[in-house]
This record gives C-alpha cells, sequence and structure tokens, in this order.
C-alpha cells in the first residue's frame, strides 16, 4: 500500500504525462476515525474507519477532467490515469482553464499545528466516557429531561498529500475531535431537542464534557410552552451560533464562482458599502490550529488572512486561480478541493469582529422583538439575496427575555440586514470554522399566525 | 465494468476472490461475543459526471469507490467498522472492531451457513446505463439545453446544465445465512438557469432522473420540459413581487410539492425517532393524525424511479407502506434493528448511503393518493391565498414536529385565480397537525420528476415525493409582506 510518498505523487504525475497530460495535480487522503455513542447511558454505536482515495486533475492544453479512486492496485491505477486524461480530452478547452501561475506556489510552509499527534484517535472507552459525562449532566439537571438523543464522541485524523506537475508539493496532518450531546426536555405532553457541542483540532482544548451536557439541558428546558406569535416586522437578535450561519452567507455570495456565473447578490460590488459600518468581516486560513486552517489551498496556494469587508465596505472576493482569472483579479487561496472535484471556493476561518455591546446589552436595547436561538430549512437565494427561514427563540419585550416562541419565520433579504445590522456583541467565541458575536438587525418580518 | 461482472451475486467473488466460505468465517469471528445479529456490506460504485456554465462543458469527473462495512448488533448497540480496501484481512478486522459493541462474555462461535440468494424485485433491469452512452453525446445534449435555454428568452444570461451518473452494486450478507444482491442504476440531469432584465436577477430550476436508461431524456424530448421549466421559472420570477406573511390558506401544486409529507409526516415515522420516543408523533398508531382526506403511502417498489430498491441496504426487499389510511396514522418505516426492538416486520426501509455508514430507518417514494377534486376547482375554492408550486429544500425538528419547506415559485391567489409571483418564501407548519388542515385533495396525483436527495444524521440517499393539488387551511408563510 502506498503511503504518504512524495515519490508515489512523481509516479502519478509521470503517468499522467506520459498518457499525454500536459498539466496534473494529485491529491492523496488518508484518513481513520472513531466514533461512540451513548444514549440514556448505555452504549449505543461504535463506529471505526479507515479510508484512503486518489483524486487527480488532468489538463490537455486547455481541457480538463477530475477523477478519482480508492483502487492503489498499480495496474487499476495506470487504466484509471489514461481514463482520466481521455476524459480530458473529451472536454471542451476553455482558455481561461489551468493549474496556477507557478510563482505563486510558495516555497515554504508554516506549520500550522493542525494535528494533535499527542492523542491521536481517543480510544473507544474514554470516548464513551467522554459522552458518557456529558448525556449524564444533562439528564441530571431537572427532572423535565427525560429522554435523550444521545451524546457522541468523535474524533478523526487525516492525512493529506498535494503536488502538481509545475513542482509544487506539500503535505499536512489534521486532526478533529467533536463531542454532541441533544438531550430532550418534556413538559405537558410536548417534547423539546436542546443540542450542544464543542469542537477543535486539539483534544485538550474540548470544553469540559460537563458543561456541554448542562448548555445542551439548558436549550431545552429554555424552549419548553414555546407558542407561536403574531405577524409583526420587528428587531431580531441572533445568538452567535445563528449569526455566523448568516455570516457565511454573505462568503458565499462574495465566493468568486458565484460572481462569475452571474448567481450572486454582490455582482459589482467591490468597494461599495455591503453592510453596516460597523460590520467588519475576516477570512483567515493562517490561525493555529484553527478548524478551518490549511497552509496551502486547494490549488498549493498559500492561505491568507484578509478582511472581506472592512467598516461595511466589500474589500475582496474569495477566489481559486480559475475565478480570479475570470473576474481579472488576483487568486485568495481560497481554492478548496474534495478528491473528486475540481477546485471550488470556500472561506478558511471567517468571521465578525466583535463589537463592543454585551449580548444582554443588545437585549436590552430591544422594545419588542425576536431573540433568535434555532434556524431550519434553507429559505437562502444568493442570486436575489432573499431570505426566509424557520426559526425558534425567544420573544422580547422591554428590554428583557420572555416566553420561548416557535413556527414562526424570519425574513428579508440579505442586501438590506447586512445595512441594518444595528449592534455587535462582545462575544466572540471559535466554536466552528465560522465564528461570531451577537448581532441585532435593526427589522425583518416575523410571519407566525 | 465489464457485462460479464454484472451478476451481482458473483461480482465480489469474481472481483475481490471472495468466496461464501469466507464470509460465513468473518460473520462467525463477528460473532464470537453475544451478539444478536451480523451482516457485511459490501460496494462498488463507478459515477460520472459533466457539467456545462457559460456555454463550455467545463467539468467531467469520474470517480470509482469500493468497500466494505461490517456491522454486529447486540440489544440497541450497534459496532460499524469499514474499510475501503475490500480484503480479507481488512474485514477481519473490521469485524474485530465491530465487536467490540457486544458483550464480552463469549458464548461458542456460531457457525453461519450461507444460503441461496435472497429473492429481490426487478424494478430496474436495464438494457443499458446512461454510462454506456458516449460521454461526447452527454456534452451534445447539454450544449442543447445551453442552447434551448438561451432561445427562449433573451434575458436568460447564464445556463448551469449537469449530468451525472451512476452503477452501483452491493451485496449484504447476514447472520442469518441471507445473502442479497443488486445493482443499482441512478442518474439525473440539472438545468439551472440565470435570468437579468436589468433590473433584477433571478434564478430557475429543474431536472429529474432515476434508475432509467438515457433514452429517458431523450424520449419525448424530457431534456427540453425541464430546460424550459428552469427558464420560464426564471424569467417569472423576474416580475416576482414581495411574498405575503402570516398563516394563509395554500394550495400546493403536484408532483415535488410532496416534500411536504416527506418532512411533516415521514421522518416523524422512521422507527428509530419512534422508538426511542424522540418523535412528536411517537405513540400515536391508530390516531387520527389527518383529514380523512389522506392516505399517505411509501413505496419503494415502484419501477424506474429514484427512490426505489429491489432491496434495501439490509438485503430486505422493498414494500409499500401505508403511513396515513384517511386520516388514521397506521404504520412506521423500519430497518431491521427497530423492527427487532419495536416486535415489528422490517419495512424494506433500511438504507444508507454507502458503505461507509451504517442503516437507518429511511423514506423511499412518499406520496399521497389522489382525491376526487380537480386541480382549477381547488384553486377556484380559494379567495385570497398562496399557489406553490416548485419548492427548494425542506428540515424538519422531529421532536417538536415543526417542519419548513421553501417555495421557489408561487403566485398569489385572488378571487379564485393564480395571479401574481411571488418571491421565495419557507413555509412552516406542525407535523401532526397540518394534515388535519388538508380540506381538499386533487385526481392529479403526480409523482416529482427525480431530484430529491434526503440527509439524516449526516447521510445522503436518493429519495422520491409525490402529491396531488391539495388545499390547507392554514399554513405560516414567511414572507417579507406583513
Amino acid at each position: 500500500m502506498p503511503g504518504l510518498d512524495p515519490s508515489f505523487a512523481e509516479w502519478v504525475l509521470d503517468e499522467a504525462r506520459r498518457c499525454g497530460a500536459t498539466a496534473t495535480e494529485v491529491l492523496f487522503v488518508s484518513g481513520e476515525s472513531l466514533e461512540a455513542g451513548v444514549r440514556l447511558g448505555e452504549i449505543e454505536k461504535l463506529k471505526s474507519s479507515r479510508e484512503r482515495r486518489l483524486g487527480i486533475r488532468a489538463f490537455v492544453d486547455q481541457s480538463s477532467a477530475t477523477a478519482s479512486t480508492a483502487e492503489f492496485d498499480r495496474e487499476a491505477l495506470k487504466e484509471f490515469i489514461a481514463e482520466t486524461v481521455r476524459l480530458a480530452r473529451l472536454t471542451a478547452p476553455d482558455p481561461l482553464s489551468g493549474l496556477p501561475d507557478p510563482a505563486l506556489h510558495p516555497h515554504h510552509l508554516n506549520d500550522l499545528e493542525l494535528a494533535d499527534n499527542e492523542h491521536g484517535i481517543i480510544e473507544a472507552d474514554r470516548a464513551l466516557d467522554l459522552a458518557r459525562r456529558a448525556e449524564k449532566t444533562a439528564l441530571k439537571l431537572d427532572p423535565r429531561i427525560r429522554n435523550s438523543e444521545g451524546a457522541g464522541f468523535d474524533s478523526s485524523r487525516h492525512e493529506i498529500l498535494f503536488a502538481n506537475s509545475q513542482g509544487f508539493s506539500g503535505g499536512y496532518e489534521a486532526t478533529s475531535y467533536s463531542l454532541g450531546v441533544a438531550p430532550i426536555a418534556e413538559s405537558d405532553g410536548s417534547m423539546q431537542q436542546g443540542y450542544w457541542y464543542t469542537t477543535s483540532r486539539r483534544f485538550d482544548r474540548l470544553d469540559e464534557p460537563e458543561s456541554v451536557g448542562r448548555i445542551s439541558a439548558e436549550r431545552a428546558l429554555k424552549r419548553l410552552g414555546a407558542r407561536k406569535v403574531k405577524t409583526v416586522r420587528a428587531p431580531v437578535i441572533f445568538e452567535p451560533d445563528r449569526a455566523a450561519s448568516l455570516i457565511r452567507t454573505l462568503a458565499g455570495a462574495a465566493s468568486g464562482p458565484s460572481l462569475y456565473k452571474g448567481a450572486s447578490f454582490l455582482i459589482d460590488r467591490l468597494g461599495t458599502q455591503v453592510a453596516a459600518p460597523n460590520v467588519t468581516i475576516i477570512d483567515d486560513g493562517t490561525i493555529r490550529g484553527g478548524l478551518g486552517s490549511k497552509p496551502f489551498d486547494g490549488e498549493g496556494l498559500l492561505t491568507t488572512r484578509k478582511a472581506v469587508v472592512e467598516a461595511g465596505v466589500l474589500k475582496t472576493y474569495l477566489l481559486d486561480s480559475y475565478s480570479a482569472r475570470k473576474l481579472k483579479l488576483q487568486p485568495t487561496g481560497n481554492a478548496s478541493r474534495s478528491v473528486g472535484d475540481a477546485p471550488t471556493v470556500s472561506p478558511a476561518n471567517l468571521y465578525l469582529e466583535p463589537g463592543r455591546y454585551s449580548p444582554e446589552e443588545i437585549i436590552r436595547s430591544v422594545r419588542e422583538g425576536l431573540y433568535v436561538t434555532e434556524l431550519i430549512g434553507f429559505g437562502v437565494n444568493t442570486v436575489t439575496g432573499d431570505y426566509s427561514r424557520g426559526a425558534s427563540g425567544i420573544w422580547i419585550e422591554n428590554g428583557e427575555l420572555t416566553y420561548p416562541v416557535q413556527e414562526i419565520t424570519i425574513a428579508g433579504n440579505l442586501k438590506e440586514m447586512f445595512m441594518a445590522i444595528e449592534m455587535i456583541g462582545n462575544d466572540l467565541v471559535w466554536r466552528s470554522s465560522t465564528a461570531s458575536p451577537t448581532i441585532k438587525i435593526g427589522e425583518m418580518t416575523i410571519a407566525g399566525a | 465494468m465489464t457485462n460479464e461482472l454484472v451478476r451481482p451475486e458473483k461480482f465480489f467473488a469474481n472481483r475481490f476472490g471472495m468466496s461464501e466460505s469466507v464470509f460465513e468465517r468473518i460473520i462467525g469471528s463477528a460473532l464470537e461475543r453475544r451478539a444478536d445479529y451480523v451482516d457485511l456490506y459490501l460496494e462498488y460504485r463507478d459515477a460520472e459526471g459533466i457539467s456545462l456554465e457559460e456555454s463550455i462543458v467545463k467539468h467531467t469527473s469520474k470517480s470509482v469507490s469500493q468497500g466494505v462495512g461490517v456491522r454486529v448488533c447486540a440489544e440497541d448497540r450497534t459496532g460499524y467498522a469499514y474499510s475501503d480496501e475490500v480484503t480479507i484481512d481488512r474485514m477481519r478486522l473490521a469485524a474485530e472492531a465491530a465487536r467490540a459493541i457486544a458483550d464480552q462474555r463469549g458464548e461458542r462461535p456460531l457457525s453461519v451457513r450461507i444460503g441461496q440468494p435472497a429473492a429481490r424485485h426487478s424494478l430496474y433491469e436495464l438494457e443499458s446505463t446512461p454510462l454506456d452512452v458516449p460521454i461526447e453525446e452527454r456534452a451534445r445534449l447539454l450544449s442543447e439545453i445551453d442552447r434551448t435555454a438561451r432561445e427562449f428568452d433573451p434575458r436568460i444570461v447564464n445556463v448551469m446544465a449537469s449530468f451525472s451518473a451512476e452503477r452501483k452494486i452491493v451485496m449484504v450478507v447476514n447472520s442469518d445465512g441471507r445473502l442479497a444482491a443488486d445493482l443499482q442504476p441512478l442518474c439525473r440531469l440539472n438545468v439551472t438557469v440565470i435570468a437579468d432584465d436589468g433590473r433584477s436577477r433571478q434564478v430557475g430550476s429543474y431536472g429529474g432522473g432515476g434508475r432509467v436508461e438515457y433514452r429517458h431524456f431523450i424520449e419525448s424530448e424530457r431534456w427540453r420540459e425541464f430546460t424550459l421549466k428552469a427558464a420560464r421559472q426564471a424569467i417569472v420570477n423576474l416580475d416576482a413581487v414581495d411574498a405575503p406573511a402570516g398563516e394563509m390558506i395554500v394550495v400546493l401544486g403536484p408532483g415535488w410539492p410532496g416534500i411536504l409529507l416527506h418532512e411533516a409526516i415521514g421522518h416523524g415515522l422512521e422507527g428509530d425517532f419512534n422508538r426511542k420516543r424522540t418523535s412528536a408523533f411517537a405513540g400515536r398508531i391508530g390516531d387520527q393524525v389527518a383529514s380523512q382526506l389522506c392516505t399517505v403511502v411509501d413505496d419503494g417498489t415502484i419501477a424506474n424511479r429514484r427512490g426505489s430498491l429491489n432491496i434495501d441496504d439490509e438485503g430486505t426487499p422493498t414494500s409499500r407502506t401505508v403511513l396515513i389510511e384517511k386520516g388514521v396514522l397506521r404504520g412506521y418505516l423500519q430497518d431491521r434493528l427497530n423492527a427487532r426492538l419495536m416486535k415489528m416486520a422490517p419495512t424494506g426501509n433500511g438504507r444508507r448511503e454507502s458503505f461507509a455508514h451504517a442503516p437507518m430507518p429511511r423514506m423511499t417514494n412518499t406520496f399521497m393518493l389522489p382525491g376526487e377534486s380537480t386541480p382549477e376547482e381547488i384553486i377556484k375554492s380559494v379567495r385570497n391565498g398562496l399557489y406553490a408550486v416548485s419548492f427548494g429544500g425542506g428540515q424538519v425538528d422531529i421532536t417538536n414536529g415543526k417542519f419548513v419547506f421553501s417555495a421557489s415559485e408561487a403566485y398569489l391567489i385572488e378571487d379564485g385565480k393564480a395571479t401574481r409571483p411571488v418571491k421565495g418564501a419557507t413555509l412552516i407548519g406542525n407535523g401532526p397537525d397540518v394534515l388535519t388542515r388538508v380540506t381538499m385533495v386533487g385526481n392529479d396525483l403526480e409523482l416529482d420528476p427525480g431530484i430529491g436527495t434526503c440527509g439524516k444524521d449526516g447521510q445522503s440517499v436518493p429519495v422520491g415525493v409525490g402529491l396531488p393539488t391539495i388545499r390547507i387551511d392554514g399554513l405560516t408563510v414567511g414572507g417579507t409582506r406583513a
């Protein structure tokens, strides 16, 4: 079995050249993982895996094809490479296609501390114990917590090797750990689920299981007795995780492929005001140990730190080298590549810079409005900016959280919503690769009864 | 993959040199501790994708994947291990990892004898699959789609079309000695267009497919129908006004709006959530949960449909399950684990995304049986309301029963007529009571064109939905116009 061996990558690149490829990229990913689940204190599942896949993107002049396989027998690989090159020949030439400008490849890669080799994969007994501790805390918190969808602890480890025919090669290892628990609260015959989690590239940076369990139970309890409200236009406060999902929609609209396809509400908006002046959104692929960090992007370019939005002005798009050429701009190190697909674009670690208000101050500023804690559905249209999603949360009256609400929607248009971010909290915490403090949007339509 | 290898029962033996005695030994080893049930799932999949944008066929892709998953069940515990190396050694290691779930106190290893291959339906015996059609021909179709959409209206400024096809061979061998195998073709054509009239920019999408041959798209020019529907949707939406906000009468058009049933009813009736009593439908079999006009089924046995299967991913033949009969809740969707624990029969709904996943109860094709009203009567009966004909995705919180689905093409109903188009909006309701508000059911049942993918617990599987035109008296529409 070939390991993460540069000579193996060389062999693949040579073989592609021999078949007639004029340029080639090879990506090799191998990994292992262990997922442990408990429910109501008992083991529910253990899942272990080993995987490795090879992906290649081959060019014949300006035509290309991408292919992936898990068959590593040399003869099978030869046939696979030949087939990929044949497929590339069948694809129409695209004058702007190709590998990145070779001058942009880095000579040195930083160690971003993405792998926790001290801990590696957490063995089953320990993983089960962590999940059990989180769930037990949740179940003991209140007699109304009577059931659970369970708790899970997952750990995974991946190695990535990437090389291309113009001399770039690089690799890195990454680990990831996560613990999540979903208790169910019940009263008066109705049930509500609470969910909370912690995730990190380093095992010892996870939150304590007891803290995760307690928050998950509190979130379930807070939802009990939720009702519908009347349809109204009112301020909406997004709690940090929900605010992060909103920030993420902006990155989608600012990504090169959406723009050159004409599928974004941010077309031709570079250098213009797209958000309120208090809004600065940073994308940073270089944060040590960051969940979205990588030493190089999906095309072998350095990842970067940049303001996407600064004081409300759109400063940069997120670009791979193809969309950069289409838009006559420079790539931003945001190419993202899965083994089997051509590069696309995604943010690395994306966040809204914290403001000066405490979450309590933000809530106090609202006479009547909604504090959103859950969002469901896919009602975000990146082409038009139209936004309409199912929501639940807590109703605010006279600056105070009152009763829980559900079966409502919140709607607006992203162009207006970003301009209407009136207050930004000081409570930025990294919990995934996109993060945001609490935010308040001046007015949205809340549809209910 | 050549045709001689395509007898699925023999495929893995031929390709990886595995005999029944190997499977018997691996299962025996997995059963060494006190386990109730063991299965091996072997999969080989090859897939190709081709896509066009800006009038150029820019991307072609190909993938080959293979792997084996070993599952050990003991009471309500599941051990699962998989590897993408299909070798005897890897299977033995996976069996050892998976059996860690079972009780330590070993009993004598049971011996398993594999019997004759189990029966399966014949829902998609194709002469050829789209993978056999030269890729040049598929590329020409995408170019034709591009031209057709642009000719439809000069305001169409971009066309994105893609065609994906796969062929999956699966085999399940279990500790009851049962062996079942299947060859599962699947393909899908998708068209998305962007329209721009200088003032506004809109998107329209349509597509379809199934376990069908390539000529499915060529016959009766289905590709053209898909293209024109996507183009028309984008153009119509250019003139869309703000959607209303609040509770109102909603008429759903036939076909894909059946996603309502998938979210509001289907997930909540999956066996796992009901065994654990975490579903809003738990313990409600026999209750009236819909109006008497509503009968809802899940049917995995319809020929050539995207959501159909000859056998599920545990080797059980799929079936037709009545979920709601004249408004009364009748049944759950079961895999083997949950059926055994609930002392019910498996319904052929144990599905998984791939060898990298343990099966769970999942839907196949979920739809409502037709009623007696004509669609015209239904629209005419509404004074003020919303007529929604096309949707994007949906989601449900199975514990509190609240579900959403997002309209991508909808019209106001004013004085019994569908009038102005409105912008996309999310609709939200409560699963256990939304169907009690159904006051008219059309005679025009349609199944969706073959586009659905359902996500649950990180696993995606192809599904179908269907609906006749229905009238719902009271659903919250999440527009901006309060």
